[in-house]
Formats: structure tokens, C-alpha cells, sequence
């Protein structure tokens, strides 16, 4: 069979960490070529390099028999090379066909918009894509999430693209449009087009995929027929590692309930979603990314709203309106996304360190002194390091600015905290001493509930493991039932009825 | 350890005091007579009343917001406080002992020129928040409408004061130094406390910082950027009575003309980030000087006055040009 595209070597690396290491790979005409991994696997910095939007530290491309020299998405496009995004690259408050041709526009003579011709071609590409129900002209803001990825599709397709990339695409549709996306794959296949698709729902992978490709830690794990390879075997190769000696002893959690959530639910987002939380325990929260975690610890903290469900605290009920509540409650929250929601990358250690808690040193003066010495303590307690308390943030590493989110989660003397991704995009040594402190936390009588995407830490740091999909709890795994391999199938929906 | 590591000295925090210092250098070379005492004090008279209004804008600017309606507004309650007092006048002025007769008149006008902005600030700052439009567009809105009810409750004629120990209150030095430079600095100190030793006042650089991250801790972000517009008010309060008593009058058409640009250039000068997160309060008062400065030397000099608005929206420019320039380096010092 012919091979579109070929890859020796290829590896990528940021600030020297190797998020991909010498991949090798054959993509053949007219295939659906499959990748699975975990998050953090290395699949999107993958087809990043593919479609343009990195250039590999190291290795080489070919493309239909021709070395590949891409220096961005524009090239691709030139050459055939589609990406259709997770996140959709798609202007909201333009038509469909001014999207479709958004700088490639049709003109004529006088060198003005030719309006009628683009409406006219955007016409026949949604044809083709049996998609005749979008009105070219009108705006993306109005259509469905399906109908965007249409029209994403015809945009690729417009350019008469010979290899489309596809990230995630079934994430965001329901099971009625996942199958009129499978058939037009289909169609597509037909009229030798190669795909390229990444999904983590591993039954859909089975179903679409005429090979797999498996990535973990960034380096390639096998690539086989679809056919021959079961979902557990999928699963498994995924995450298939030891683990490695770096997480504190599990101890038992007390008895006694801290927080008891009963059938929260926010439209479109949580269904029905219940738990108790124990005191002094390590409550993991599973799941794939979008499956509701961080929704679910936002709404306990106030920030979203639930449409109904309750919250008890030590058995009273909790109203929570604003994240004031959730403090004054006892609860506090070490949010995923650090840059964007935890740290003032501006602001000094100490103005960091107090924020949620600066009543304690306020009356009505600052006591500088007070979160001086405090924001001290923390920065020996958690061996951070920074040139002096008056750094800002930003000139810290990702770790140092990890160790004084938790400082600034735990100042205000929680009864509750929950971290979401601890020890994201930090390095071995902080992630080590954050499991530390948290286990510390927990045998001080904290009660954490621990959201993570790296199975592997879930495995190490917690007695009990609930995995959500799709907005629900769906499995509850606990002391030696949990493993990587449990967390996928129920993650991804072999187990658990979901 | 770190601890006992000293705040670093920041080039940045002082660049607008050494900016004054070499223009007061330059001035006195170009005009000798710029350092008499004389000149001095009433080139920070002048800039007293934009300065006060300079101060309450810092924390607007710091919050990441912008008021455009504090012209407006200064003759709004200006003329709110002229008719408080005339009508005060009439009723009390009989009173003994006299001193106490003029001080509840100046108090009504003062009382007037408060319930205005806190009613014109509270305007503002409900729309920004609660109606989430952008505080460009909310004030510019309301800078139309409070000059069109000034110009309408004028008939765009003058506010007289009918009292003039009302003027002679506003002409009133002590220790030889105007009132308004007194209340300005008065201000400048306790707004400095208010904005680097407070609560509210590291919340306020918190929300300009970043918005999500101030929200995501606990901070009830519509509640500290409304105050900060609240604040402004109370600035634009202060400034109205002062110019009003200053000028016995207030005219419906000109009072508080261009005020919004000189508090907001004051501001800017200074150091504050247009685009928020820090700021100084005694940054804008140097701010405020070094416009006052300039003012001066165009006249000293004979430039003709249609000419110093353009040297005024150069300075404005150029230090936004300087800020933009220091912040960009330091993110790729990194």
C-alpha cells in the first residue's frame, strides 16, 4: 500500500522536557490511522508537528514520497495537510462561507469580494457532505457544535486536503451526530482521503481505525491493526508502567463524614452527582478531560451554580453562593489552571501567599510584618525557591509557583481542600514534595479531594478513586481495586454503564 | 534566607520623581524666577483640583477601569453645591455666632456635592459590573448626561454664590499654603494607606492583575471595582466644592472642562499601568505636578495657549510609551 506520509526520528522537546521521543511511523493512503494515549501522551504535540504548529527538535517528514518542509499551518493547507482542532478555529461573527474562505477569499475582477461564488462553492462542499441543512450565510454563533464541526470538515475539504486530522472530534457530539461523522469519515476514506483521528473513547477508536498507533510518555508504544487489538488490550497499553517509589505511605482515612454532596447537578455539565468525603482521607476524582471534575469542585466553591443537589458540611447544609462561602465554610480550592485562575504572576510571594487569606493579617492595616513572616514559613516549610519574598511570580519556576498556590489554598486554615492537577506541567522533585504535603494535610485531619489525569498519581496518593464521565460518577474503586486499568475502562465506558 | 532579604530598590517606582526632579532643573534654567515660592505654591494650587480627582482615578485605573465622566461631574455637583448653599445662605445666615452660620452653609454645599457623586459613582460603577458594559463606553455616557443636566439646570448660564465667605474660604490659605494643596496632600496620604495597606486596596491591584484569579480567591470583584468608582465620586465631591468656593461660582458650560485628561494623564504619568494591576497614589500626585509644571513653563515662555494641549497629549503618549517599553523588557528578561 502507498504511504502518504512518513515520519523517522521525530521528537520534540520544550525548555529541554521530551514531550515526544523519536517517533517512526507510516501513514498509508487512504487509511483511518488511529492514536491513543493519556493525557500528556505526546498525541497532540504529534500531530501539531504533522499539521505545521511545532517544528520538531529532531527527525524528518516525508509527504507522498517528498521531504516536508512545512513552516506553519499555511504550508500544510498548500500541500493537503488539514487539522481540525479540539477547540474550533472558527470567527463567531462570521458567515459560514466568509469562514470557509477566510483568507483565501474568491475575487473578481475588480478586485472586490465575489460573494456570490464563495456562497455558491460553500454550497456544494456542505452538499457533498450531506450537510445541506447549513445556510452558508449564516453566522458560527448560531449553529451547533456539530454543525462547527461540519463546517470545519468543508473548510478542510475545501482545500482539497488529502490528509485530515481530526483531535478528539467526538468529544463534544452527541451519539446520533458521532454517527453521521462516522459515515461521512467514511465517505471521505472512499475518495482517498487519509484520516488521522485521536480520540480516547477506545470503542469508537475500535469501530473507525483501520490501524492504532499508542503513545505514552511521549514515545511510541506499538501500532497495530484495529481488528486485532481488544479495548482492554488498548487500555492497557496506554498506561502499562510501574509505579515508581514516589509517593508517601497510605494511611486509612478517619471516621466521620467531612463534606456530603447529594445529587448535584448543573445543566448540561453534572447529572445527578453524589459522594461523601471522609475526614483525613485522599478522595481521587478520575475521569477523562471534560468529564465534569473541575465542574464539580467549582460548584462546591461557589464559582458556578448548581441547578439543584445539596452540599452538607459535617452534616449541616452548606449554601454557597460565592467563593466566600465555600472560605468562610472551610473550603478551599487549588485550581488546574495555575497561570489563569491560581497565581498572580505580578504580585510578590507574600501578596500571593495572603490573598485568600488577608482578613487574618487586615485590622484594618495589613500587619506586613505578620504575612511576611508567614509567606516565610511557607517558603521553608515547602523548600521553595525564589531570590527573596519580593519576587514576583512569574520570575518563579513552575513548581515554586505550585508550592505557593497550595500555601496560599492552605492559609486559610481549610477544613477541606481540593487540589485539581497538583503537579501539572511541573518537574519529578516538586511533584514529590507536593505529594508529601498533601499526604501531610491529609494526616493532620484535612480532608483533600484529589483531582487528577495522571492515573499514576491517583494510584499512589489515594485510598478511593470515583471516576466521572460525561457529567456523572461512573465507578467508585477503592484500596487494591484500583488500577490504571479499572480507571480506563470505566473512564472510557467499557464498565459502568455509561 | 529569603525573609530577611530587603525590598529591591525599583528604578520604575521612582522614574516619575526623578522625571520631576530634571524638570524642575530644566525649568529653573530656563526661568529663574520658576523657584520663587510664589510660583511654587500656585502651580500646586492649580493642580490641586485635578489631582484630588487624580487620586480617586488611580484606583479605577488600578481595578482596570477608566472614568471619563469626572469633568462632568465636578460641574454637576458643583452647581448642586452653589444652589445647596444659596439656599442654605438665605435661611442661615442670620445665625450667631456668624462662623458657625457659614460653616453649616458650606457644609449643605458640601453635603449636596457628595450625594451627587456618590449617586453619579454608584451609576457608573452598577453599570460597569452589574450591566457588564465596558467602563469606556458607561462613562462616556455619563459624562453627556451630567453635563446636559448641569447645562439644563443652569440654562447653560453661571452658578453665583450668594455668599462670599463661601469665595473667601476657596482664596483661604493656611500657613501661607492654599487649602486645596493642603486637602490634596491630606488626601494623597490617607489614599496611599488605603491603597498599599489595606484589604480593599491589594484587592483593587488583585482584580486589575488578573480578574479570574481575584474571582477564583474569594474576592467579590464587582463589589471592589464599584467602590473603586465610588471613590472617584468622593474625589470629584471634593474638587466641585473647592472650585466652586474658589470661583464663588460655577459655570454650567466650562466648569470642569478637560478634567477627565488631566486626572487620567496625572494617573498615567505617575506609573499606573493603563492597563491595570499597580499603581501609585503618590505617583499621580507627582503626575499631577509635573503637568502643572509644564503648564507653567508654556506660559512662562510665551507659548501661545492653543499649543499646550499638544505638548499635554505628547507627555500623555510618551508615558504610556516608556511604560509599554520597561514592561516589555522585563518579560523578556526573563
Amino acid at each position: 500500500m502507498e504511504t502518504l506520509v512518513r515520519t523517522e526520528g521525530v521528537s520534540k522537546e520544550f525548555s529541554s522536557v521530551r514531550v515526544l521521543d523519536n517517533i517512526s511511523v507510516e501513514i498509508r493512503v487512504g487509511e483511518v490511522f488511529g492514536i491513543i494515549g493519556e493525557n500528556g501522551a505526546g498525541k497532540s504535540t504529534f500531530i501539531k508537528i504533522l499539521s505545521g504548529l511545532y517544528e520538531p527538535t529532531a527527525g524528518k517528514l516525508w509527504f507522498d514520497g517528498a521531504p516536508m518542509e512545512i513552516r506553519g499551518p499555511a504550508d500544510a493547507r498548500r500541500i493537503g495537510i488539514s487539522l481540525i482542532p479540539q477547540e474550533f478555529n472558527l470567527v463567531a461573527d462570521l458567515c459560514v462561507y466568509e469562514n470557509i474562505f477566510l483568507g483565501e477569499e474568491l475575487l473578481e475582477k475588480g478586485g472586490f469580494l465575489d460573494r456570490k461564488a464563495m456562497i455558491e462553492r460553500t454550497r456544494l462542499l456542505l452538499a457533498e457532505l450531506n450537510a445541506s441543512s447549513i445556510d452558508p450565510e449564516a453566522r458560527i454563533q448560531n449553529l451547533s457544535v456539530a454543525q462547527k464541526q461540519m463546517v470545519e470538515i468543508a473548510k478542510a475539504t475545501a482545500y482539497d486536503s488529502r490528509l485530515l486530522i481530526m483531535d478528539e472530534p467526538t468529544t463534544v457530539l452527541t451519539s446520533k451526530e458521532i454517527e453521521v461523522l462516522f459515515r461521512l469519515m467514511e465517505r471521505l476514506k472512499a475518495k482517498g482521503v487519509t484520516l488521522v483521528y485521536i480520540s480516547h473513547k477506545l470503542k469508537e477508536v475500535k469501530r473507525i481505525c483501520d490501524r492504532v498507533m499508542v503513545l505514552r510518555d511521549g514515545a511510541f508504544i506499538c501500532l497495530e491493526e484495529a481488528a486485532t487489538m481488544e479495548i482492554d488490550e488498548m487500555a492497557r497499553r496506554m498506561v502499562g508502567r510501574e509505579l515508581k517509589e514516589i509517593f508517601p505511605e497510605k494511611k486509612p482515612a478517619q471516621d466521620g463524614v467531612a463534606l456530603s454532596v447529594q445529587k448535584l447537578c448543573v445543566e448540561g455539565l453534572l447529572h445527578d452527582v453524589s459522594f461523601e468525603l471522609h475526614k483525613g482521607e485522599i478522595l481521587g476524582f478520575a475521569g477523562l478531560i471534560g468529564a465534569g471534575r473541575t465542574e464539580v469542585a467549582e460548584t462546591i466553591m461557589g464559582l458556578r451554580k448548581a441547578d439543584s443537589g445539596e452540599i452538607f458540611i459535617d452534616s449541616a447544609a452548606l449554601k454557597v453562593k460565592t467563593p466566600s462561602d465555600a472560605v468562610k465554610a472551610g473550603i478551599s480550592y487549588l485550581s488546574e489552571d495555575r497561570q489563569g485562575a491560581g497565581i498572580l504572576t505580578a504580585f510578590d510571594l507574600i501578596g500571593n501567599t495572603t490573598l485568600v487569606s488577608l482578613g487574618d493579617y487586615a485590622t484594618p492595616l495589613i500587619d506586613r510584618k505578620k504575612e511576611t513572616e508567614k509567606t516565610g514559613f511557607y517558603v521553608d516549610r515547602f523548600a521553595i525557591k525564589a531570590s527573596s519574598l519580593y519576587a514576583r511570580l512569574e520570575q518563579l519556576s513552575g513548581g515554586n509557583q505550585q508550592k505557593i498556590s497550595l500555601a496560599k489554598s492552605i492559609d486559610t486554615n481549610p477544613r477541606i481542600i481540593i487540589v485539581d492537577e497538583p503537579t501539572r506541567g511541573i518537574d519529578v522533585k516538586a511533584k514529590h514534595d507536593i505529594y508529601a504535603f498533601i499526604r501531610e494535610l491529609a494526616d493532620s485531619g484535612l480532608s483533600v479531594i484529589f483531582i487528577s489525569s495522571e492515573l499514576e498519581e491517583l494510584i499512589g496518593m489515594c485510598g478511593r478513586v470515583l471516576v466521572m464521565k460525561e457529567g456523572r460518577i461512573a465507578g467508585e474503586l477503592s484500596g487494591s481495586e484500583i488500577s490504571e486499568e479499572e480507571i480506563m475502562y470505566f473512564a472510557t465506558g467499557i464498565k459502568g454503564g455509561l | 534566607m529569603a525573609a530577611s532579604a530587603p525590598r529591591k530598590f525599583s528604578f520604575e517606582k521612582f522614574a516619575p520623581l526623578v522625571a520631576l526632579g530634571a524638570l524642575v532643573v530644566v525649568s529653573t534654567i530656563l526661568y529663574p524666577r520658576f523657584l520663587e515660592p510664589r510660583n511654587l505654591l500656585n502651580i500646586l494650587r492649580q493642580v490641586s483640583y485635578t489631582g484630588i480627582i487624580a487620586l480617586g482615578m488611580t484606583f479605577v485605573v488600578i481595578s482596570g477601569g477608566i472614568d471619563l465622566s469626572v469633568g462632568s461631574m465636578t460641574a454637576l455637583a458643583g452647581s448642586c453645591a452653589i444652589l445647596a448653599l444659596n439656599a442654605s445662605t438665605q435661611a442661615l445666615m442670620t445665625f450667631e455666632p456668624r462662623w458657625l452660620g457659614t460653616g453649616l452653609c458650606v457644609l449643605a454645599a458640601a453635603a449636596a456635592a457628595l450625594a451627587v457623586t456618590l449617586v453619579a459613582g454608584f451609576f457608573n460603577g452598577f453599570l460597569v459590573t452589574k450591566g457588564k458594559i465596558a467602563p469606556f463606553i458607561v462613562t462616556l455616557g455619563s459624562m453627556a448626561i451630567f453635563r446636559s443636566l448641569t447645562l439644563y439646570i443652569g440654562s447653560a448660564g453661571e452658578f453665583r454664590s450668594q455668599n462670599s465667605s463661601y469665595g473667601d474660604m476657596g482664596m483661604s490659605s493656611i500657613l501661607e499654603i492654599p487649602l486645596p494643596v493642603w486637602i490634596l496632600f491630606g488626601l494623597a496620604a490617607l489614599l496611599s494607606i488605603l491603597l498599599d495597606r489595606t484589604r480593599f486596596g491589594r484587592y483593587v491591584c488583585a482584580v486589575g492583575s488578573n480578574e479570574k484569579v481575584a474571582k477564583y480567591s474569594a474576592i467579590d470583584i464587582d463589589k471592589i471595582r464599584l467602590r473603586t468608582y465610588v471613590i472617584v465620586g468622593i474625589m470629584v465631591a471634593i474638587t466641585a466644592v473647592l472650585i466652586s468656593a474658589r470661583l464663588n461660582s460655577i459655570s454650567s458650560t466650562n466648569a470642569g472642562k478637560d478634567y477627565e485628561m488631566d486626572a487620567i494623564a496625572a494617573v498615567v504619568i505617575g506609573g499606573t499601568a493603563m492597563t491595570g494591576g499597580h499603581g501609585s497614589i503618590w505617583g499621580s500626585v507627582v503626575g499631577a505636578i509635573i503637568l502643572g509644571i509644564i503648564n507653567n513653563m508654556l506660559n512662562m515662555l510665551g507659548v501661545s495657549p492653543y499649543l499646550q494641549g499638544l505638548v499635554k497629549g505628547l507627555v500623555i503618549i510618551g508615558a504610556v510609551f516608556i511604560q509599554r517599553g520597561s514592561s516589555k523588557s522585563k518579560r523578556s528578561g526573563l
